[in-house]
């Protein structure tokens, strides 16, 4: 047999193939599998990576929504249009719910946040569905603890993650067995970037919600931060709102995410601003990571996404 | 831009977070907030190695735990790069990231020359015929940037590799800490006249593997319109076109290719290592588990495999424990047969062996309960890998290469 040479494969093209065997692998060793969807990029990526996995038939599982009730109206208007134009079934776990059944305590304050609540949702969502798998648009690249983690990550029993009891992930063949009761989260796009996500999305077209690109909007300032003005957001003294032009880089509730000044109002403006940034999405605009030097780790020890 | 995939490997202490945090630093894949907080706690200057510990364990201890995955840029090339911790379980951690590296960079001690754990990662980068090896020669500075130091452990590596069958192996003197070698060129070894570490990274080709006979291993069935059926998976080796007459194996059934798809609709023709789908020609019997491959040039099925185990497992195995062994997209029930000789890592000797305990590697007979169609690992490495999972725990006890 000879060598022949064949054109070096596009860095995006070898993730998507990735991604695609993760799935497919995924569903086809998993009973119950869903694909967690926040409506953020991330899960729109994996979405679009779902439908060209089981192409030309259609995606064999639900998505699943952890609404906590303090969601940009956009990026809810967005998630119905999806679903209905691109024949998918969705399921929605409330965290509204959770208060009002007692299952959780709605914390206080000016800085209360749904964003700790939603594991409980999470968890109680998977065992009313008997779900045993669940996709989700995690990356390596957002935060530490995430460097670690495996594509397919088990879940015990309380949605535990222990990251000194990971199975080792070889080659391409992996282990997707569980126990009764037990869990897989599976991260088919663990290796990308978020510059990755941003060309893929500029590659397929992907239609995103409209809070992506540069809008004016009622924000104000804390820590350092925009954040938007709304009815689930007590304003603490001296902070003023004004109109300012921004686009958001990642999409979480409304009381955690930050906007960011930005001007790029198309997506090729986006991904150059993306490109040239110093800072990591999850710094510039999550406060629920800026907690603790080690938030994320506890809160996914404790079953998050 | 194409992507390399890279695994690291080094001794304690030989400076490999420090490389990897330059790696990062130097790329501009650190951003501002996550220098902010390494400088936070940094004792001295600005310590880059503070920039891969992941784990809260790993800061009170002081210590890697297990393989961490890092993407990064440069305007030529994507990496992702599997960092294999050299403390605890560095066979199992640098097995499992050498398993999808295209290159192996090794990290060497100026001052202390092989160890035996160097020998242990040159010897599983052979062992998984990882296509290209960089040996790095770190902390010239602590030697006066010597040109004989250097001389002598790139003579230790070539001998070494000599007698385990190390692939294409190139050597750099670095200096991780100083920046020596590392992305600009040193002004303190002028004796070295090659590339800086990263150019070298930039420019060492990624092939796909030599092209042989389609490999498919069929992950599901997909139903497309009017009923036709088409088989998904990700094409392990070769290509596939319209017209292609193929084999199923194992049950031997012989056809045509009719369709093909990539992630993108239908195609004229699909490639290694796309995830595709397939329609073939006559309505035969497809399942998760089969493997399509081309009919001229296609692995026989069998029931008994010899190949190399690296053990994973924390219980120890022996003859006659029982396993499920994953190959490709198939499963079936697996028997350790023998144990016929296990690595002595000093003599790269394989004396004999009772069982295999963690971190070991061996020479093994195992028996299936079902039939496979297998390569040898070195003629392709997707169809001649496999897994062994213990049936009680679950868990992945063993990686494996037919021999």
């Amino acid at each position: 047999m000879t060598a022949i040479s064949t054109p070096a494969l596009s860095h995006l093209r070898a993730l998507e193939a990735e991604a695609i065997h993760v799935i497919r692998e995924v569903a086809a060793e998993r009973e119950r599998p869903a694909l967690l969807f926040s409506g953020g990029k991330d899960s729109i990526v994996l979405v679009r990576l779902a439908q060209k996995a089981f192409a030309p038939g259609k995606v064999p599982f639900p998505l699943l929504h952890i609404d906590t009730g303090h969601n940009f109206p956009e990026v809810i208007a967005f998630r119905d249009k999806l679903v209905q134009e691109s024949d998918l079934t969705l399921l929605v776990g409330s965290v509204q719910k959770s208060i009002d059944d007692g299952r959780v305590r709605e914390e206080t304050g000016p800085r209360a946040s749904r964003n700790r609540l939603q594991t409980v949702t999470l968890l109680d969502a998977i065992a009313e569905h008997r779900l045993d798998a669940c996709f989700g648009g995690a990356r390596r690249d957002e935060e530490r603890s995430r460097a670690k983690e495996r594509v397919l990550s088990l879940r015990d029993d309380f949605g535990q993650w222990d990251p000194r009891r990971q199975r080792p992930e070889l080659w391409d063949l992996y282990n997707a067995r569980v126990r009764p009761g037990e869990h897989l989260r599976a991260f088919p796009i663990s290796n990308w970037t978020e510059l990755d996500v941003w060309q893929y999305i500029a590659q397929e077209e992907l239609e995103l919600p409209s809070i992506y690109m540069a809008h004016e909007r009622e924000v104000f300032e804390r820590d350092g931060m925009l954040y938007a003005t709304s009815d689930f957001i007590t304003l603490m003294d001296g902070e003023e709102p004004f109109t300012a032009s921004v686009r958001y880089r990642t999409v979480g509730d409304m009381s955690c995410t930050g906007a960011v000044r930005s001007t790029a109002g198309t997506l090729p403006d986006v991904v150059a601003e993306i490109a040239a940034t110093n800072i990591t999405e999850r710094g510039e605009t999550r406060a629920d990571d800026r907690a603790t030097e080690a938030a994320m780790e506890d809160r996914k020890r404790e079953g998050y996404f | 831009m194409d992507l390399l995939r890279l695994a690291t490997a080094g001794s304690v202490d030989d400076g490999k977070s420090t490389l990897i945090g330059r790696l990062l630093y130097d790329s501009k894949a650190v951003l501002a907030d996550q220098l902010a907080h390494v400088e936070e706690r940094s004792v001295d200057g600005l310590d880059l190695a503070l920039l891969t510990d992941g784990l809260r364990a790993e800061r009170e201890q002081g210590i890697t735990i297990d393989v961490a995955y890092r993407s990064f840029a440069t305007p030529r090339r994507r990496f992702i790069l599997a960092d294999c911790p050299g403390h605890a379980q560095y066979t199992r951690n640098m097995v499992t990231g050498a398993s999808t590296a295209d290159l192996a960079l090794l990290l060497v001690d100026a001052r202390q020359g092989l160890t035996e754990q160097s020998r242990r990662h040159a010897a599983i980068a052979a062992l998984l015929e990882v296509e290209h090896v960089i040996v790095a020669v770190n902390k010239m500075d602590l030697v006066g940037y010597a040109e004989d130091v250097f001389d002598g452990i790139v003579r230790d590596v070539i001998e070494l590799g000599a007698a385990i069958g190390l692939h294409k192996t190139d050597f750099i003197p670095i200096s991780a800490l100083k920046g020596d070698n590392v992305v600009e060129r040193s002004a303190q070894m002028p004796w070295y006249d090659g590339p800086p570490l990263l150019e070298r990274l930039e420019t060492v080709p990624v092939e796909p593997p030599a092209v042989h006979g389609a490999r498919l291993p069929v992950q599901l069935v997909l139903r497309g319109e009017g009923g036709t059926r088409w088989a998904a998976g990700r094409l392990a080796a070769g290509s596939l076109k319209a017209g292609d007459e193929v084999v199923v194996l194992p049950s031997g059934t012989r056809t045509r290719v009719a369709e093909v798809r990539d992630a993108d609709g239908l195609a004229e023709v699909v490639d290694a290592p796309l995830s595709v789908s397939v329609r073939l020609e006559d309505e035969v019997d497809l399942a998760r588990g089969e493997l399509i491959a081309a009919a001229d040039d296609a692995p026989s099925p069998t029931r008994e495999l010899t190949a190399t185990v690296c053990w994973l497992g924390d219980r120890p195995a022996r003859p006659g424990d029982r396993f499920q062994l994953k190959h490709g997209t198939r499963s079936v029930p697996a028997k350790l047969d023998s144990v016929d000789g296990r690595i002595d890592f000093e003599s790269l000797e394989w004396p004999g062996a009772e069982e295999l305990r963690l971190n070991d590697i061996a020479h093994v007979k195992i028996r299936l309960g079902g039939e496979i169609a297998a390569d040898a690992y070195a003629r392709c490495h997707a169809t001649g890998a496999f897994i062994l999972v213990d049936e009680s725990s679950l868990d992945t006890v063993a990686a494996g290469m037919v021999s």
